[in-house]
């Protein structure tokens, strides 16, 4: 008998190890012989843990489970419906079925660490077939697709490939970002505690394109659990030739290494991330040079996040045509939504670029998880905007966020009830650049502490300070090096505009 | 991640920075190592490193008080850090971390006075669609409420 039960961080979380024990206990006593495969999960957070039992070649669910039921779910029949935590073959749940899974195609299904489940569900095909083509046509066909990064940006990932493959030097580098720590994002996470090889197979394929055959993933000391699953995927890897001296018999080289990260959020920006693999502090470099053309010890480096880099091979096996038919505008393929905070059923939600906020917030995601009306949903992490219900029929797309003032990061969603207090939230963002800064240029190391004071002001009912903000924010905006203090004003402005309300009501209470 | 010890002999300290010295940008895998056997990074460590790696001490110090996890010192047998990330916030996290913060009587960084636990906070655990989050050494913990924090600390021993 085959038993899933997740062995990702939220299940964890969740108490998916005691359910393991529970089933384990259960199996012994019963004298039944149980396979208990640790998977990732399928992104429904609000069943985790989910445990799923093969009958018949289907795999059947049942959650949120607790290590109580574990005797009834040995027995089976409470799979086929005897409770209200039956779920039925997971396939043709509506949150399953409704999804177009690409990147995610293998998380919660298969062993993250089993090689041969990876190749039975179609894993290693786009390296295989990306062994076979020369560096250029691989950057092709990854500019074809249309491929922009995952990690907030949004820049043609085909385009930074053709830089560092242009670019002439003894030793290039593929560095992955696995350093994003926005709020309300674990796509990353999730990928690579669910689906390791597909990093290293996006990584891989990189390399071969470009010309570089050393890769390192800087990895986030706050996320422990993929950091061993990664480690051990990548020695897995090497010992079956997919990567090291000769990719899977091709003759052609490229190895790679985790790195961990120290706790430090600016990191998450590429070349701050590129001092901090070198040694330093963590600091950002001021632009040019790119690290396309002078990036991980001075070299030509490909610096891209793990959903791009994941997506690569799926890319590369199916045809930049397929991958390009998903989608809206210039946004192509699919988005891993990530739905989070106070949320009925938060999860990873991938699908089409093109949804509308409110589908995906009142439909998808169920609204609040308290029952109370949605007031505000921050989208693209700490540094994204609040975006109110009147907004809510805004496309997911790069450019229609950015016409609504927006921006979708890493399509990260925070759901926020009517409780919230939007003036906190907004002194929230700028406490948070204040401590993050990294301290190299002035407005982030100095703004977001003024900006703090100045929201305080407002607070105590200083009308004039509203206007002051406005104005240190545009000059955060224009004058910052990085995104940390050039896109704190969006949290800041966003609920400064869109909530007056909750600014003049502090007034008020002062008054 | 508990330490081992707070007196770091001299020899496996080197053995350490040996071990790592011909990674490409070996500090941070030094330090992390170092930090793993000793709970913090030793003083005596600090020359062995600079030297090593034929930067000043300086240069060393930017870097190690540049990064929220390396310490100077021990921290508590365990570390419990809580979420303080907006998603959490959405479901009651800052609630929760005062309401614990004040039971131990401690500030963010503290240590209870039995040296148990120290409190850190941590922004974000990848752990959104089920906060509060937090995390006691390496195990994960979501949706935590007050009842479960109690028991935490009581297992803890704080």
């Amino acid at each position: 008998m085959r038993v899933w039960v997740p062995g990702d961080s939220a299940a964890k979380a969740l108490g998916a190890d005691q359910v393991v024990a529970a089933i384990a206990d259960a199996a012994r006593d019963r004298g039944v012989d149980v396979e208990i495969i640790r998977n990732g999960s399928r992104g429904m957070i609000w069943l985790e843990p989910l445990v799923e039992v093969e009958i018949d070649g289907q795999r059947y669910g049942y959650g949120p489970a607790t290590p109580e039921d574990a005797g009834a779910i040995l027995s089976g029949g409470i799979l086929r419906g005897d409770s209200a935590k039956s779920l039925g073959p997971v396939d043709d749940l509506d949150w399953m079925k409704r999804q177009t899974r690409l990147t995610f195609a293998r998380v919660g299904v298969i062993d993250p660490l089993s090689l041969s489940d990876y190749e039975a569900h179609g894993g290693l095909a786009g390296l295989r077939h990306a062994a076979t083509m020369s560096g250029a046509e691989i950057v092709r066909e990854i500019t074809e697709s249309g491929l922009r990064g995952r990690g907030g940006a949004g820049f043609p990932t085909g385009i930074k490939w053709q830089t560092v493959h242009d670019a002439d030097a003894p030793q290039k580098y593929i560095v992955c970002n696995a350093d994003e720590g926005d709020s309300g994002t674990f796509a990353d996470r999730m990928l690579m505690e669910g689906d390791p090889f597909t990093l290293i197979e996006g990584m891989a394929i990189a390399g071969l394109a470009v010309g570089a055959t050393r890769g390192y993933v800087y990895l986030r000391s706050e996320y422990p659990d993929a950091i061993r699953v990664m480690r051990r995927a990548v020695e897995i890897a090497r010992d079956a030739g997919v990567i090291g001296a000769d990719i899977l018999g091709s003759v052609k080289a490229f190895d790679m290494e985790i790195r961990v990260g120290a706790g430090a959020y600016v990191c998450g920006e590429e070349t701050a991330l590129l001092n901090s693999l070198e040694g330093k502090r963590g600091v950002v470099r001021a632009k040019p040079p790119l690290p396309a053309l002078e990036g991980f010890l001075g070299r030509p480096t490909v610096v891209n996040n793990v959903i791009s880099l994941a997506t690569v091979p799926v890319i590369m096996a199916k045809g930049a045509a397929y991958y390009a038919g998903f989608g809206l505008g210039r946004s192509r393929g699919t988005v891993t939504l990530q739905i989070a905070g106070n949320v009925a059923r938060g999860g990873l939600f991938e699908t089409a670029f093109g949804l509308s906020l409110g589908e995906i917030v009142d439909d998808i995601a169920g609204g609040t998880a308290s029952g109370r009306p949605v007031k505000a949903v921050q989208v693209g992490g700490p540094l994204g905007a609040y975006m109110p219900r009147e907004k809510f029929g805004t496309a997911f797309g790069y450019e229609e966020f950015d016409a609504e003032g927006g921006l979708i990061g890493h399509a990260g969603l925070t759901v926020f009830d009517d409780r919230t207090d939007m003036l906190r939230m907004a002194r929230f963002a700028m406490e948070f650049c204040a401590v993050e800064s990294c301290g190299k240029c002035t407005p982030c190391r100095i703004g977001a502490v003024r900006g703090v004071e100045t929201i305080d002001r407002i607070a105590q009912g200083d009308a004039e300070a509203a206007e002051l903000l406005t104005d240190l924010c545009e000059t955060m905006k224009d004058g910052s090096l990085c995104a940390l203090g050039g896109f704190t004003p969006f949290p800041v402005m966003s609920a400064l505009t869109h909530f007056p309300d909750d600014f003049a009501r502090q007034k008020e209470a002062a008054e | 991640m508990s330490p081992a010890r707070s007196a770091a002999p001299i020899e496996e300290l080197r053995q350490i920075i040996d071990e790592h010295r011909s990674l490409e940008g070996p500090l941070l895998p030094i330090l992390h190592a170092i930090q793993n056997a000793y709970g913090h990074i030793p003083a005596e460590a600090r020359p062995l490193i600079a030297d090593a790696l034929n930067i000043t001490e300086a240069e060393l110090h930017g870097v190690i008080s540049f990064y929220h996890d390396f310490r100077d010192k021990p921290a508590g047998r365990h570390v419990l850090k809580i979420c303080r990330a907006e998603a959490c916030q959405a479901v009651g996290g800052e609630e929760l971390a005062a309401e614990t913060l004040r039971k131990l009587g401690l500030d963010w960084h503290g240590t209870t006075e039995n040296g148990a636990l120290t409190v850190e906070p941590v922004y974000c655990l990848g752990l959104c669609a089920c906060g509060p989050a937090a995390m006691v050494d390496d195990r994960v913990l979501g949706r935590v409420d007050a009842a479960q924090m109690d028991a935490l600390l009581a297992e803890a021993g704080a």
